[in-house]
C-alpha cells in the first residue's frame, strides 16, 4: 500500500528530491560533463555488473527499515547474526595450513596458536581428499604436496598431537570422505580423553559443490546425500557442538562464477542439504542450526559487502518460508570468508598483500565469523611461515588498528550498498527459482546448469582480461620484466617414501582381524538403512585405512566420473 | 594432405587434483582459434591419457596440472607415448609449477609451460608455431 502511495506521490508531484535531482542533471552534470566526460570504460563489477555514476533514495522507492534490514541478531538478519558483532567477539582469525607429513603440520600448527590465530584449519593433500592412500599408484607425485597426508587414524594422532582438543576449534576441508575424517578426530579427542560432546569445528562437507566446481568426489550425488543425511542425525547426539556442513561459494567463485552465480548456487546447494536431511526424517531445528555458510570475498569491495549482506537476508527467507522453523538459529547465515586465491597473480606477488586486505576489508564489513587470509606467494606455492604471518597480521591490523569492528554493518544504509544487496538478491532468487523448476539443485548438477553457467562466467572473464577490458594490475596493465624472487616452499619427494613407511608401520601393528569385521559391518549397514556413522567410527578406531573405508563404500554406493563439460 | 587439416590437440586433466578452471578456458580458447580439441575431463591417469592420445591421433596434448605433482605426471606421459610409438605428440603444459621445475620439465621434452597471467593468445601462438599435424 504504502508503495502505491508513493507510486501515486511521484507521477502527480516529483519528489522534492526527484525534482532536484532532476534540476541537478541539467544545471550542473551536464555542463561538467561536457568539458570534462567520464572515462571511456563501462563501469562495472569484478563480475561485471554495470554500476550507476550516483545512488540515492531514488534507488530504493520502497525501503522499509524493519522488513529489509532490521536488527543485528533479528531476522532477516541483513546487519549481522549477532547484536553485539564484533564488539562482543571479533571474528576467528583462521588461517587454513597442511602440508608434507602430519607431525611438520603439526608444528606449523603450534606455531600459529603461538602467533595468535584463534581456530585451526586443516588442509589435506590430493589423495585424502579423494580418499586414496599413500600408497596407491594414483598418489604417486602427490603425497603431502597440496596439503598433509592423512592415511589411519595414526596420522590424526600426529597431527593433533599435544594440542588439547577442547581448547581450538577446527576446521577441516574434506567433502567426500569427510565422515571418515570426522570420526578420526572423534577418536583423537578420545584418546586424549576428552568427551565428543565437547570438542567443536567445522567439516566442510559439502559435496554438491564438488559436482559444481571443486570436482573432489567419490561417489554419485544421491548416494553421497545419503552418506551426509547419515552424518548430520549422528553428529546432532555425538558432537553437537560441530558444523557439519559448511556450504561453500568459495569453489565456485574460484572456478570462474560472478558474485551472484556463487551466491545462488551456493544457497541453492543449502536448500539442497535441508531438503535431503527433512527426507531422511530429521526435523528441521535438529541439524540446521549447525549449518554454516564459507564464501570467497573478491576485488570488487562493495559487490562483496553486498554479497555477503544479501546471503544473510535471502537464507533467513528461504528457511522461514520454506522450512518454517521455531529456532531462530536455523535461519541465521553464519560464514567462514577466506579472500580470493584465483585474484591474486604470480606477477610482482607483494601486490598480493594489498588485494588481500581489501578483500579481508570486505569480509569484516560484511560480517563474517570467521576469516582466512591468502598469503602473497600462494599463486606460486603453498605459503612460507613468513607469508602466512603477514597474512595474520592483515586482519590483526584490521581487527586492532583500522576502526572498522568498532560498530555493527557499518556500510548499511548505504544508498549504493543498499541497492546492490537487493539487485543481487533479486537475480540470485531468480537463479534459484529456475533451479527449483530444473526439480531441485542434484537435478540441476546432473544436467549440468552450474557447471556450464560456471564456465560460460569464466571465460567471459578471461576473454575480458585479454582484451584489457578487465584490468590485473602487474598482468595486463603496468607490467614490469621481472625475476621471481621471493622464497617459495618445497615440499622434498622424501615425504612420499616417509609415509609410506608411516603406514606401512601401521599396518604392521593393527589387528587384520578386527578392521576387516568393521568393515564388513560397514558394507552392511551401506546396503541397508541403518547409519552407516558408527560403523565408519569403528573402523577408524581399529585403524583401517582411509581408502579401505572409501572403497568399501564404493562397493555399495558405486563412483562418479566427470562428464567434461567445456 | 593431412598437413590442410585442422589441428587435434587433446587437453588432459592428470592426477587427482581437480581444478579444472584453466583447463577449460584453454580448451575453448583453442577451439575458437580454429582446433580439433578433445578434452578427457578430471582425473585422469597418465596411461589414460596416452591411450586417449593414441586412439583420437592427436597431434598435441597439453596437460593442466595445479597439484604439484607435474614432475610426476609429465615424465610418465612422455616414457608412456615414447613407449606408444607416439613420442612424437608435442608435449605442452600448464599450472602452478615453479620456474625451477619448469627448465627440467623442458629438459625430458615438454615443449613449454604456461603459467598464471600467461594469456589464452599466446597458448595459441605457441601450438601454431610449434605444434604439426602428424604425418
Amino acid at each position: 500500500m504504502a508503495v502505491n502511495k508513493k507510486e501515486d506521490k511521484e507521477k502527480g508531484e516529483p519528489s522534492v528530491v526527484a525534482r532536484e535531482k532532476a534540476r541537478w542533471e541539467e544545471e550542473t552534470l551536464k555542463k561538467f560533463a561536457q568539458k570534462n566526460p567520464e572515462r571511456p570504460e563501462r563501469f562495472t563489477t569484478v563480475s561485471d555488473a554495470e554500476i550507476d555514476r550516483l545512488y540515492g533514495p531514488w534507488d530504493l522507492p520502497d525501503f522499509d527499515y524493519i522488513r529489509d534490514l532490521g536488527f543485528p541478531g533479528e531476522y532477516p538478519f541483513t546487519r549481522g547474526v549477532y547484536p553485539t558483532m564484533y564488539r562482543g567477539r571479533l571474528w576467528t582469525m583462521r588461517q587454513f595450513a597442511g602440508f608434507s607429513t602430519a607431525k611438520e603440520t603439526n608444528e606449523r600448527y603450534k606455531y600459529l596458536l603461538s602467533h595468535g590465530t584463534t581456530g585451526l584449519s586443516v588442509a589435506f593433500h590430493m589423495p585424502t581428499i579423494m580418499g586414496i592412500c599413500s600408497y596407491d599408484t594414483r598418489s604417486m607425485g602427490e603425497v603431502g604436496k597440496c596439503g598433509v597426508a592423512i592415511d589411519t587414524l595414526a596420522d590424526m594422532e600426529d597431527l593433533f598431537d599435544g594440542i588439547p582438543l577442547d581448547k581450538v576449534t577446527t576446521s577441516m576441508t574434506t567433502n567426500a570422505p569427510a565422515s571418515i575424517l570426522l570420526c578420526m578426530y572423534i577418536a583423537v579427542a578420545e584418546k586424549q580423553g576428552i568427551s565428543s560432546s565437547k570438542i567443536g569445528g567445522t567439516i566442510q562437507n559439502d559435496i554438491l559443490k564438488e559436482y559444481i566446481a571443486q570436482k573432489s568426489w567419490i561417489f554419485p550425488p544421491r548416494e553421497s546425500m545419503r552418506i551426509i543425511t547419515d552424518l548430520l542425525a549422528f553428529a546432532k547426539d555425538k558432537v553437537p557442538r560441530w558444523n557439519t556442513i559448511s556450504i561453500s561459494g568459495y569453489h565456485i567463485r574460484e572456478a570462474g562464477s560472478t558474485a551472484v552465480q556463487e551466491l545462488a548456487f551456493t544457497l541453492a546447494d543449502g536448500i539442497g542439504y535441508v531438503n535431503a536431511a527433512i527426507e531422511a526424517g530429521l526435523t528441521v531445528d535438529e541439524f540446521a542450526p549447525r549449518l554454516s555458510y564459507f564464501f570467497n570475498s573478491h576485488n570488487d569491495f562493495f559487490e562483496e559487502v553486498a554479497k555477503f549482506r544479501a546471503a544473510r537476508r535471502m537464507w533467513a527467507k528461504i528457511m522461514k518460508e520454506r522450512f518454517d522453523p521455531k529456532d531462530p538459529r536455523s535461519m541465521m547465515l553464519r560464514f567462514h570468508t577466506q579472500t580470493a586465491g584465483c585474484s591474486l597473480a604470480a606477477q610482482q606477488p607483494m601486490n598480493n598483500v594489498i588485494r588481500t586486505t581489501i578483500q579481508a576489508l570486505a569480509a569484516v564489513m560484511g560480517g563474517t565469523q570467521s576469516l582466512h587470509t591468502n598469503s602473497l606467494d600462494e599463486t606460486l606455492s603453498l605459503p612460507t611461515e613468513e607469508a602466512v604471518t603477514i597474512a595474520l597480521r592483515t586482519q590483526q591490523i584490521i581487527a586492532d588498528e583500522s576502526g572498522v569492528a568498532n560498530t555493527t554493518d557499518p556500510l548499511g544504509g548505504s544508498y549504493f550498498v543498499e541497492a546492490l544487496t537487493n539487485r543481487m538478491e533479486e537475480q540470485a532468487f531468480e537463479y534459484i527459482n529456475e533451479i527449483d523448476e530444473m526439480g531441485g539443485i542434484i537435478a540441476a548438477i546432473e544436467n549440468g546448469f552450474p557447471q556450464r553457467e560456471i564456465a560460460d562466467a569464466a571465460y567471459h572473464y578471461q576473454r575480458q582480461l585479454e582484451n584489457n577490458e578487465k584490468v590485473m594490475v602487474g598482468v595486463n596493465k603496468y607490467v614490469m620484466e621481472e625475476e621471481s624472487e621471493i622464497d617459495t616452499l618445497i615440499i622434498d619427494e622424501s615425504v612420499e617414501r616417509e609415509q609410506k613407511e608411516r603406514l606401512d608401520e601401521v599396518l604392521k601393528r593393527r589387528e587384520n582381524a578386527k578392521v576387516k569385521e568393521e568393515l564388513a559391518k560397514l558394507k552392511k549397514a551401506a546396503e541397508g538403512t541403518e547409519n552407516i556413522m558408527p560403523h565408519i567410527l569403528e573402523s577408524v578406531r581399529a585403524y583401517a585405512t582411509l581408502q579401505e573405508m572409501t572403497d568399501t563404500l564404493k562397493e555399495v554406493f558405486g563412483e562418479y566420473k566427470d562428464p567434461g563439460y567445456i | 594432405m593431412r598437413s590442410d587439416r585442422k589441428l587435434r590437440i587433446l587437453i588432459g586433466k592428470p592426477g587427482l587434483d581437480g581444478h579444472d578452471r584453466g583447463v577449460k578456458v584453454v580448451a575453448r580458447a583453442l577451439r575458437d582459434a580454429g582446433m580439433e580439441v578433445i578434452y578427457t575431463g578430471l582425473h585422469q591417469t597418465p596411461e589414460m591419457i596416452v591411450s586417449a592420445a593414441v586412439q583420437e591421433d592427436v597431434d598435441g596434448v597439453g596437460l593442466s596440472i595445479l597439484s604439484g605433482a607435474h614432475n610426476h605426471l609429465f615424465s610418465e606421459v612422455i616414457r608412456l607415448l615414447k613407449e606408444e610409438g607416439a613420442g612424437d605428440i608435442t608435449i605442452f603444459g600448464g599450472g602452478i609449477i615453479p620456474d625451477e621445475d619448469i627448465a627440467k620439465l623442458k629438459e625430458i621434452g615438454v615443449g613449454e609451460i604456461f603459467t598464471p597471467g600467461d594469456d589464452t593468445d599466446k597458448i595459441v601462438e605457441w601450438i601454431r608455431g610449434n605444434v604439426r599435424p602428424r604425418a
